[in-house]
């Protein structure tokens, strides 16, 4: 396989942007599943945060090629963003976009909300930062009765804010937004579609697409609406 | 029928154009909307002015000259049908309609409507033919070819090469063009055989030409005027990755 034609023709550059988004929206799909651990209740969720954080093994080769997806990722989209754009220097005096969904037209947009969002997230609860938490309260200190790190009660304080569910929310729905168009896009930059599959694919984004947003959106709502709200963790 | 005609001149590849608006009278509802600007351009020429310049050839759909953009729809956003064969019965009587070359950096405007699509010929010679003699048309049923496979590969002949593809797509890109070229041939056992080859000259060829990248929007489909299907791109894409995969250079 030639690596140069990969990274420098069109369609090579769609295969990466298609493969890093898919290992992506598996990792979603992954950080959401751990995320709804928290209706489990507070020893649940703080043993997989223990799990997770004892393991350096698996957590930081997880988070280099992580790293390494998202630049691919953002060098792509910059990339075949500019090819396009330089493709119709002249624009129409009219132009009616037919077919293309408000979500095809605005990846760009919403990619780099969702980037903010990211670097906000891994401040807020992996480098827990005091100053941009809202609350005034050092995440780092939290501990349960099993001397392990509270993201029970780190959930709860974060979300609480109402500024912060609010960006958290706002996100989640440019993600969804990305998503609705990414999921199948990614299937058809890959060529993995066809006349049987391509209804099969359509409803399977939509539906998944509809799960990871109610599924991002009930942890921050319950947690406004008072989910937690008694545990003594939160306190101290 | 009387028409607001808001038309792009431009006289010369090097020369700036501008649209220039146009009132026309008297135009039947069953003019095709070429033959409307037939009689435009008569009326233009008997005043002594310079007529508005456009491609067509056969004018019954299936050439694929006749190439304009029409009220910011390329062809007119008539469903499966190509310039030549929209009805001015389609608009009402009084609208402002405005007409305008393909735009792509790839396709540069020679003169008004006029555009340089030598780009798409280009593409085919790097690779949309067969290198062998298959000779004449070959004898029913001689060649075992499924029923399925046929009628595919027919849909995919069916692109007539206008561009509205490249004209419809927010980023001008020619990959259903592409698509269909490199599925009808590799979908039957003639051109099968250089399938690899096939599709990364004619993507290395299509990229040279400056044409954008598919961002799956879906226009290009909805507005072929033979509607060839966005599945062939994912075909294209499959090919193409098998083809990469092999080692195959352009
Ligand atoms: S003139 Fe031949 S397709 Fe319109």
């Amino acid at each position: 396989m030639s690596i140069n034609t990969l990274f420098n023709s069109s369609v090579g550059k769609k295969f990466i942007m298609a493969a890093t988004g898919m290992a992506m929206f598996l990792f979603v799909v992954l950080h959401l599943l751990g995320n709804l651990q928290v209706f489990l209740g507070p020893e649940v969720i703080n043993r997989y945060g223990a799990f997770l954080q004892g393991n350096l093994e698996l957590i930081w080769p997880a988070r280099i090629g992580l790293l390494v997806i998202v630049g691919l990722h953002i060098w792509s989209a910059v990339r075949l963003t500019a090819e396009n754009r330089a493709a119709r220097p002249q624009p129409y005096a009219h132009q009616e976009l037919v077919a293309a969904s408000y979500a095809s037209r605005t990846m760009m947009m919403s990619g780099l909300i969702i980037l903010a969002f990211i670097v906000y997230h891994l401040l807020h609860y992996t480098f827990q930062v005091t100053a941009i938490n809202g609350t005034g309260r050092d995440f780092t200190t939290l501990q349960d009765i099993n001397r392990q790190h509270d993201v029970f009660a780190m959930m709860v304080l974060g979300f609480r804010n109402p500024i912060v569910a609010g960006f958290y929310v706002l996100a989640m729905t440019l993600l969804f937004l990305h998503l609705s168009h990414g999921v199948s896009a990614m299937f058809q930059s890959l060529g993995l579609r066809n006349r049987t599959y391509t209804p099969v694919i359509a409803r399977f984004a939509v539906a998944i697409t509809w799960c990871l947003y109610v599924g991002y959106l009930s942890i921050p709502l319950a947690i406004l609406l008072g989910f937690g709200s008694n545990y003594g963790g939160i306190s101290k | 029928m009387n028409l607001t005609l808001r038309v792009w001149r431009q006289k010369s590849p090097q020369e700036p154009g501008r649209i220039v608006d146009y009132p026309v009278t008297g135009i039947i509802p069953d003019m095709s909307f070429l033959e409307m600007l037939d009689v435009v351009n008569e009326g233009l020429i008997a005043k002594g002015e310079e007529p508005i310049a456009f491609d067509s050839d056969c004018r019954e759909g299936i050439c694929g000259t006749c190439s304009i953009v029409i009220n910011g729809r390329a062809h007119g956003g008539q469903k499966g049908t190509t310039a030549c064969q929209l009805h001015m019965r389609h608009f009402q009587d009084g609208q402002t309609i405005t007409v305008e070359p393909w735009r792509a950096k790839a396709f540069p405007v020679l003169r008004d409507l006029v555009t340089d699509r030598g780009a798409f010929d280009r593409i085919i010679q790097a690779g949309g033919f067969v290198s062998v003699n298959t000779g004449g048309t070959p004898d029913a049923n001689c060649l075992p070819i499924g029923k399925a496979e046929s009628d595919l590969a027919m849909d995919a002949a069916a692109c007539i090469g206008c561009g509205a593809c490249v004209a419809a797509c927010k980023n001008a890109s020619a990959m259903l063009f592409v698509s269909a070229k490199v599925s009808h041939l590799s979908l039957l056992p003639q051109g099968e055989v250089e399938k690899d080859q096939r599709v990364m000259s004619m993507v290395t060829q299509m990229d040279k030409e400056g044409f954008g990248n598919c961002t799956v929007t879906g226009s290009c489909e909805a507005v072929c005027p033979k509607e060839i299907s966005l599945d062939f791109i994912a075909r294209l894409n499959r090919e193409y990755g098998v083809s990469l995969l092999k080692g195959v250079q352009a």
